[in-house]
């Protein structure tokens, strides 16, 4: 076993168990901890995929924002204190199909991909200066008309929709002023 | 090749011991490995030890500024073991975990906290090819990891069970989520002079530093940096005069030194990052680049003192603050962040990234004097005007404030404008107090 399998090992063992923890913690504080240390183990597999710019996005995403308002939310939430929610309901028959198919569609589109490279055998070489300029070519691919111009305009079309609804929403209107 | 010892202090001291090591011992797998946590070991270590002589400087200083004389027993003449002997004091004091306290949280909270102050360390360029790695995201590397260092206040606050301490976590979260805006739009300008986001080539394009691109960037990049480490004048996350210690109010012994050692580390990190990003880094008129003897490569040992150096300056300026100024209300804080820097930061932004852009393609022999020219001019007219437009909309604040004395409470929290507010009525809650609040004598 290389140092990079080990680490890869060690690496999925913290997202998998802490993923598990997540579900079936019964403190809802302590299951969004356990959710913020699997985040922190997919950002690890990122960096083993030579994909440091998505770790680092997942860190500031995931862990920086994401995870900071599920805790503001459980904080504010009325029984916070108690924090021992059954952590199970009788859905299960629904969840069981729901993992199943989850589970299928992820094989199937993996294996779609999976079956012409050699995956037990290390990745791809990549040269290192392709590794080192991944910014630049998602920066170019963002804007360029060939790749992906459409999609990235209508998703800041979307954010800055979203921006103007909630300065709306926030607005002090002119009678809550006059009461002010 | 063998080991002689005689080259192995010489590759010490021209900060190549890597180099010299890896070709000693040969291009085995162990080699790298061992070298590799060797490297973290080093940048890992070197910064949480130089939270001792940090901790010492800052006291003294901040003692000088005050007509106070500061630690002078321990340790001789100038008090120099003073943070050793407080260090020791804080191992042998008990810990204590209060009643009630989530102990998941409450320990996990400082740890967090340390490692996230040390991980960043990781991509501070301190002289020509020396850097823990030269990732090439390096400047969102940095954003990411104290993105992480918010929940480990979060935790501290919520573990504690205190309500002193969740307010403070309350209050810090606020600050450091807002005061992240304008930081990482003023960290886009050196990104875009430069056109890489890796630490090392931000300095290496650093042949006239950026302060001089775009001062008015520069000087929102310190002020929230002030507002990131929770310093004066924006150190409302442990204003003890209203929530006792902030976050760390029940925490004591050596978890208590943890935070502040994680403290410590995150401004000089900042320091460093302002000398990174602004002043230069290790670049001083060329002097990082002498050769002396049969390639004794002396500019790297000088590039390691100017790094420093730069970094020692900025955190002068950072103690010099703390000394003169009072502390900001929460309201004043926001305000002066949302309706003053960000969309001065935003307009900066649009105006380098543009003006870039037009001087690189049209007229590039201006060279690269012409270029931090007219971003000077151009930063300096955007600078001004935000000022007169700041200063019109406090007018018209005091004006509808005078006619309406009645609401006037009302009106000053009303998105005045922090200057206007502070002149109107002076903060309260200013740090004068004889020793500084965070200073290794825990009160708790």
């Amino acid at each position: 076993m290389t140092l990079e399998q080990v680490i890869f090992i060690l690496v999925s063992f913290l997202t998998l168990g802490t993923g598990i923890v997540v579900v079936t913690n019964r403190n809802l504080f302590h299951a969004a901890l356990a959710m913020m240390a699997s985040f922190l183990g997919v950002a690890g597999l990122y960096i083993l995929l030579d994909a440091g710019f998505l770790a680092a996005a997942q860190l500031l995403v995931y862990i920086g924002a994401i995870s900071i308002l599920i805790i503001f939310a459980i904080m504010l939430t009325r029984r916070m204190m108690q924090a021992r929610e059954a952590s199970f309901n009788s859905q299960s028959g629904l969840g069981l199909f729901t993992a199943v198919a989850t589970f299928a569609l992820l094989a199937a589109v993996i294996g779609q991909f999976w079956w012409g490279v050699d995956a037990f055998n290390g990745r791809p070489d990549v040269p290192d200066t392709v590794l080192q300029n991944t910014v630049s070519s998602l920066g170019k691919a963002f804007v360029s008309p060939e790749a992906y111009v459409v999609p990235f305009i209508v998703a800041s079309v979307l954010l800055l929709a979203a921006l103007i609804g909630a300065i709306y929403v926030a607005w002090p209107t002119v009678h809550a002023e006059d009461e002010a | 090749m063998s080991f002689n010892i005689g080259e192995f202090i010489s590759s010490i001291f021209d900060l190549t011991a890597g180099d010299y090591l890896a070709s000693v011992w040969g291009t085995e797998p162990w080699v790298s490995v061992v070298l590799d946590i060797l490297g973290i070991l080093i940048v890992a270590t070197i910064p949480l030890l130089s939270v001792f002589f940090v901790g010492l400087i800052e006291r003294k200083v901040l003692a000088r500024m005050q007509d106070r004389i500061g630690p002078n027993r321990v340790g001789g003449k100038y008090g120099l073991l003073q943070m050793f002997a407080d260090v020791v004091k804080m191992l042998t004091k008990e810990l204590l975990v209060p009643a009630g306290a989530d102990k998941v949280a409450y320990f996990l909270a400082p740890i967090l906290s340390l490692a996230t102050s040390a991980l960043l360390f990781a991509v501070v360029p301190f002289a020509p090819g020396v850097i823990g790695t030269n990732l090439g995201v390096g400047v969102f590397y940095v954003l990411s990891i104290s993105s992480v260092s918010v929940v480990a206040l979060l935790l501290a606050g919520w573990g504690s069970n205190n309500k002193y301490a969740l307010l403070g976590a309350f209050r810090a979260v606020a600050q450091l989520v807002s005061y992240e805006v304008p930081m990482i739009l003023s960290l886009l300008v050196p990104i875009i002079l430069a056109s890489s986001m890796s630490t090392m080539e931000i300095v290496e394009a650093q042949a006239i530093p950026f302060v001089i691109f775009a001062p008015i960037s520069a000087l929102i990049f310190f002020v929230s940096s002030l507002a990131e480490t929770g310093r004066s004048p924006f150190d409302l996350l442990e204003a003890e005069s209203e929530i006792v210690a902030g976050f760390h109010t029940e925490y004591s012994g050596m978890v208590f030194g943890l935070f502040m050692a994680a403290e410590y580390m995150g401004i000089m990190f900042m320091c460093f990052l302002f000398s990174t990003t602004y002043l230069g880094g290790y670049r001083f008129f060329g002097l990082e680049e002498i050769v002396v003897g049969n390639g004794f490569q002396l500019g790297r040992l000088l590039g390691l003192f100017i790094t420093i150096f730069k970094g020692a300056l900025v955190f002068f300026v950072f103690m010099w603050l703390r000394a003169t100024l009072p502390r900001l209300r929460i309201d004043q804080l926001l305000n002066f962040n949302w309706k003053f820097m960000v969309p001065l930061m935003l307009m900066i932004l649009l105006t380098v990234a543009l003006l870039d852009r037009l001087i690189l393609d049209y007229i590039p022999q201006v060279g690269d004097a012409g270029r931090a020219g007219i971003h000077l001019v151009s930063n300096i007219i955007i600078g001004l005007a935000g000022i007169e437009v700041l200063r019109r909309s406090a007018r018209r604040q005091r004006q509808r404030h005078n006619t309406t004395s009645t609401v006037l409470a009302v009106a000053e929290n009303e998105g005045a404008p922090i200057f206007v507010a502070a002149e109107v009525e002076p903060a309260y809650g200013h740090d004068d107090h004889g020793h500084d609040a965070h200073a290794p004598v825990p009160a708790h």
